[in-house]
């Protein structure tokens, strides 16, 4: 079609989640017709990304420094830490600024389909971390699947020497979600976990 | 080639961006595969959670392909016990269990209807799951040992015939032995807890440790021994939690 350096563009952006061959060939053919204002910038911050960018060794977050910026920012709360499954919802929290305290990524939740057993999560650091002490709570924020719920208690066994509270995100009805319209797995959370008014 | 039938969904797992490749057991048609085009996506995902009951419709143009999967959500298993944590962790091994054991597209309705009621009753009401879903869960894997050829016999001792005072089995041939003619060997043999004798004993946690130990020597040595597979992580798992539980009659794992 047009060389092969082309086609092996097209080929590495139709890898990417939410493209396929087709848009791939179109996001290819963006950046090839401005390369000085989309397609050299976009390879200089890849390739200053791939040199910098680590996982930071205390809590798995993706960062350009180890600690990361999270966990050395002294306006955050220390003595609370939110576990969550991937960094991608370690930035969905950081997008709604819900939680100010540090964060640890698990990098997965327990699943025998998947072959993710207890060695092959982030836990070691997680568990040095409380054993350095002044960690008074940790959320459990798990996706609400059989995988998620079962990691969640197992975590919070292991959790439970530390004598540290474990507590978990609630489940129920979304913002702006009327009753009807939601499925009756969420519908059953939502009534189970209901509270006093 | 297409049918529909009731189904319990058994795993579910990611294809491509947001479809999902499903194994669900039915009565009808046993343990079957399929495509979900948006499975694993914002709206479809909850319903592919194992221990749902649907209703599953699965067709293909060659019987011998994949097919495509749909469904609708008729009993969320799941979703009621997620914050249970033994009842999860008995629905968690009954689906790996069936999902790793049964033979695809093999009918089994007896096991269809022995995981149906077990995930009835862990899901109506979870604390009442907490209490007798192990007994369930250990007949049920008992019967589908049976189901697939390699049955105990628990009918009557294998030394003497007696039908009364039966505490243990034989690691070798699966039968029934009474404590008195057990003697010398007591230590070679698997112990039987009653539960397995009487559908309307509960059994303690102990007894639940001792049946996980028996149907688990038998799964491992008849069928996945032969297939040179371990037993389900989630089997593991739920025998960690009843080995953290009290000796006798606790409900430390209910929580």
């Amino acid at each position: 079609m047009g060389g092969p350096e082309i086609e092996r563009l097209i080929e590495l952006l139709s890898r990417l989640p939410g493209l396929g061959p087709r848009s791939a060939r179109r996001a290819a053919l963006t950046l090839l017709r401005q390369p000085q204002t989309r397609l050299l910038p976009l390879a200089d911050a890849m390739q200053r990304a791939g040199q910098s960018v680590r996982t930071c060794s205390r809590c798995g977050n993706l960062d350009s420094r180890d600690p990361c910026s999270i966990c050395t920012d002294d306006h955050r709360d220390g003595s609370v830490i939110c576990v969550v499954e991937g960094v991608g919802d370690l930035w969905a929290l950081e997008r709604a600024a819900v939680h100010r305290g540090l964060y640890h990524v698990l990098g997965g939740t327990l699943s025998a389909l998947a072959g993710i057993g207890p060695e092959d999560l982030n836990l070691r650091p997680l568990l040095s971390r409380l054993e350095e002490g002044g960690v008074r709570e940790v959320i459990l924020a798990l996706g609400a699947t059989v995988d998620g719920a079962t990691t969640a208690h197992w975590l919070a066994d292991r959790l439970q020497p530390f004598g540290v509270t474990v507590s978990r995100v609630a489940q129920g009805v979304p913002m702006g979600g009327a009753l009807d319209v939601l499925d009756d797995g969420t519908l059953a959370a939502a009534l189970m976990a209901r509270r006093a008014g | 080639m297409e049918w529909d039938a009731p189904a319990l969904v058994l795993s579910a797992h990611a294809h491509g961006e947001g479809g999902a490749v499903a194994h669900v057991l039915t009565a009808e048609h046993g343990a079957f595969r399929g495509l979900v085009r948006g499975g694993a996506g914002r709206k479809d995902a909850a319903t592919w959670q194992a221990g749902n009951m649907v209703s599953a419709r699965w067709f293909a143009r060659l019987p011998e392909q994949l097919g495509t999967l749909s469904a609708e959500l008729v009993h969320p298993s799941a979703a009621r016990i997620m914050a249970h944590r033994l009842p999860l962790a008995l629905l968690s091994a009954a689906c790996a269990l069936a999902d790793a054991a049964l033979p695809e597209r093999e009918p089994h309705p007896r096991v269809f209807d022995g995981l149906l009621a077990l995930l009835t009753l862990l899901s109506v009401d979870p604390s009442e799951g907490a209490r007798r879903g192990p007994a369930a869960f250990l007949r049920w894997e008992a019967l589908v040992l049976s189901d697939l050829g390699y049955g105990l016999d628990l009918s009557g001792c294998a030394v003497t015939g007696q039908t009364t005072g039966l505490r243990w089995v034989s690691p070798r041939t699966g039968r029934a032995v009474s404590d008195e003619a057990a003697g010398p060997w007591r230590d070679r043999l698997l112990p039987l807890p009653p539960l397995f004798l009487d559908p309307s004993e509960d059994g303690t946690p102990s007894q639940w440790r001792d049946g996980l130990r028996l149907t688990g020597a038998f799964l491992q040595r008849d069928l996945f021994g032969q297939r040179h597979r371990p037993l389900p992580a989630a089997r593991s798992r739920l025998h960690d939690l009843l080995d953290a539980a009290p000796a006798e009659g606790g409900s430390g794992t209910s929580a």
